[in-house]
């Protein structure tokens, strides 16, 4: 089943690589995330890049939202450009199909994460030289590693359960665009808004936090929801379904 | 039991109140070409995904390649090539992108892949346009392509729907040639939709029409025309009158006549003998240019079944 979803990886991210037909316009978008990601804010932090938690975590997340685009291109789009039926009648596996779109986008969205953070170091090495080489702190790189993977994995799945219910890309992007608003600007929103008398023991709270022991708990949860979600596009990726819409 | 490719015992599926395949038992020999007639939304499609696996069966069976389509599916997509109602294709992707991930699909190696990419890009005229994006592609360049896919992995069995849709007349021809080497020369059976019903009388070895679901007849072209069409006569003179018309019309072996002009068609009940009608006519003082014998083309058998069906329904 592997080498099953190694194929439909290798054509996914081919047509990722030249959206919309242009040769240029696919590898363009991924270099100038990753100059952002990579130079631009490292530069703007200077050495502080390698060692505020805040800033990796905040900075490997981004990149996921462009597994939106690739995710919810996944059956979606398929099925807006009438490729989805000839798809499924290949001798490929459901579990194939459903396995090596989720890891297209997983591999989009971490690998682009992992390349930032990676690029970030050699940046803050290159410009910023006096104290010698360094690198990140090797439990925040990892975290921030484990972090977006956990995440990329996150929206993928959701991004799956979504795309397979649209009957249009844009339909599929406006969902999970609308429920990704809602899960990050919500609570900023509220903590912007909400009288000092919540907001502050709330944000006390989290600047006390003992990060090192809630981490693993954070994790433990975010792997059960990815979990659930895998298990739900499983029950969901059924090919008579698919056809049935 | 072994020449049998597929075989359906009252296959039947409804979405909401629509029987799109009602109770369909049919059997496709291997190696036969077999013509799947029908207006649209007369439930061709619907046939095509359930006897692929693509869709479950309300109720009944099927059997493809001798696996059964609800639980053996697999099986039989292994050993499919299909060219459903749309293209299929990769629209961003070039037309080598498009042939190299089925074939990575279907598990051809690498040099096996490239060979088997050049002779279908090459028989089918596309090899020099390999690198241009699909997109930018004629309709009927689209459709080689789809079925250059469909053929990549040599497989048992193919379905095509409407294969020869958008092909220009000297590609259908090709078309035709390579359909028939297939089923002939390596014993691949064909499944195909058409409603060119010439296309079908000179490619089709079994034949089946279909309406509201249902198969309405099913058997040879020959077979079709002569229980459906019966056999005729066309009589090319002048002279027809009323009353040669009227003791025609009192025989027994004539079913009905109709006279455009100089040129009498006489549609037979059966086969009887002609000889004694030609007589008739020549009695009557008509003078014969020519006398042609033959049964109904496909178009107007498929066209009395429909007209039959219609008049069931009312």
């Amino acid at each position: 089943m592997i080498s099953d979803m190694a194929v439909i990886v290798w054509k996914e991210w081919k047509e990722v690589l030249l959206q919309r037909g242009s040769r240029r316009g696919g590898p363009l978008t991924m270099l100038l995330l990753l100059g952002i990601m990579g130079i631009f804010v490292p530069l703007q932090s200077g050495r502080a890049f390698l060692v505020e938690p805040t800033v990796i975590l905040v900075w490997s997340w981004l990149p996921l939202f462009l597994c939106m685009s690739v995710v919810a291109d996944a059956f979606a789009g398929e099925r807006e450009r009438h490729t989805l039926e000839t798809l499924l009648a290949s001798r490929l596996s459901d579990r194939a199909i459903l396995f090596g779109k989720l890891a297209a986008s997983v591999l989009y969205g971490w690998g682009l994460s992992t390349g930032g953070l990676l690029l970030g170091a050699v940046t803050i090495n290159i410009a910023f030289p006096d104290g010698g080489i360094a690198f990140y702190d090797l439990g925040l790189f990892f975290s921030a590693l484990a972090a977006s993977l956990l995440a990329s994995v996150l929206i993928s799945a959701l991004g799956v359960l979504i795309s397979l219910k649209a009957e249009s890309v844009r339909q599929a992007y406006q969902r999970l665009s609308l429920g990704f608003m809602a899960i990050w600007f919500i609570p900023m929103l509220f903590l912007q808004f909400a009288p000092a008398s919540i907001t502050q023991p709330i944000m006390n709270a989290l600047n006390h936090m003992d990060l090192g022991a809630i981490l693993p708990w954070a994790a433990g949860v975010v792997i059960a929801i990815d979990a659930a979600l895998v298990v739900a596009c499983m029950m969901m990726f059924q090919r008579s379904r698919l056809l049935d819409m | 039991m072994t020449n049998i490719a597929i075989q359906t015992d009252s296959l039947s599926r409804s979405f909401g109140d629509v029987k799109a395949v009602d109770g369909i038992s049919m059997t496709v020999d291997s190696g036969a070409i077999f013509g799947f007639l029908g207006p649209n939304g007369s439930g061709k499609t619907t046939t095509i995904r359930l006897l692929l696996g693509l869709l479950a069966p309300d109720s009944g069976s099927a059997k493809v390649l001798h696996f059964d389509t609800r639980t053996e599916a697999d099986a039989i997509r292994l050993q499919t090539g299909a060219l459903l109602e749309h293209t299929g294709l990769y629209e961003r992707l070039s037309a080598i992108d498009n042939l190299e991930f089925y074939g990575r699909v279907w598990r051809l190696n690498k040099v096996e892949r490239a060979a088997r990419i050049q002779e279908l890009l090459q028989s089918m005229g596309l090899w020099d346009r390999r690198g241009d994006t699909v997109s930018t592609w004629s309709r009927g360049m689209k459709q080689k392509l789809a079925i250059a896919r469909a053929l990549l992995h040599k497989p048992a069995l193919l379905f095509l729907d409407e294969p020869t849709a958008g092909l220009d007349p000297v590609a259908a021809a090709e078309l035709h040639e390579n359909l028939i080497n297939l089923a002939r020369k390596q014993n691949v059976t064909v499944f195909l939709t058409t409603h060119n019903l010439a296309e079908a009388e000179k490619l089709c070895d079994q034949v089946a029409v279909i309406r509201h679901g249902r198969i309405l007849s099913i058997g040879t072209p020959d077979t079709l025309r002569l229980k459906q069409g019966g056999s005729r006569i066309e009589v090319i003179g002048k002279g027809f009158n009323e009353a040669l018309l009227s003791q025609l019309r009192q025989r027994s072996e004539v079913h009905s006549l109709e006279l455009k002009e100089h040129h009498l068609t006489i549609s037979l009940n059966g086969q009887p003998e002609t000889a004694p009608l030609v007589s008739l006519i020549a009695a009557a003082g008509v003078e014969i240019e020519e006398v042609r014998k033959g049964a109904a083309s496909l178009e107007e058998v498929f066209l009395t079944l429909m007209e039959e069906e219609k008049s069931n329904d009312q």
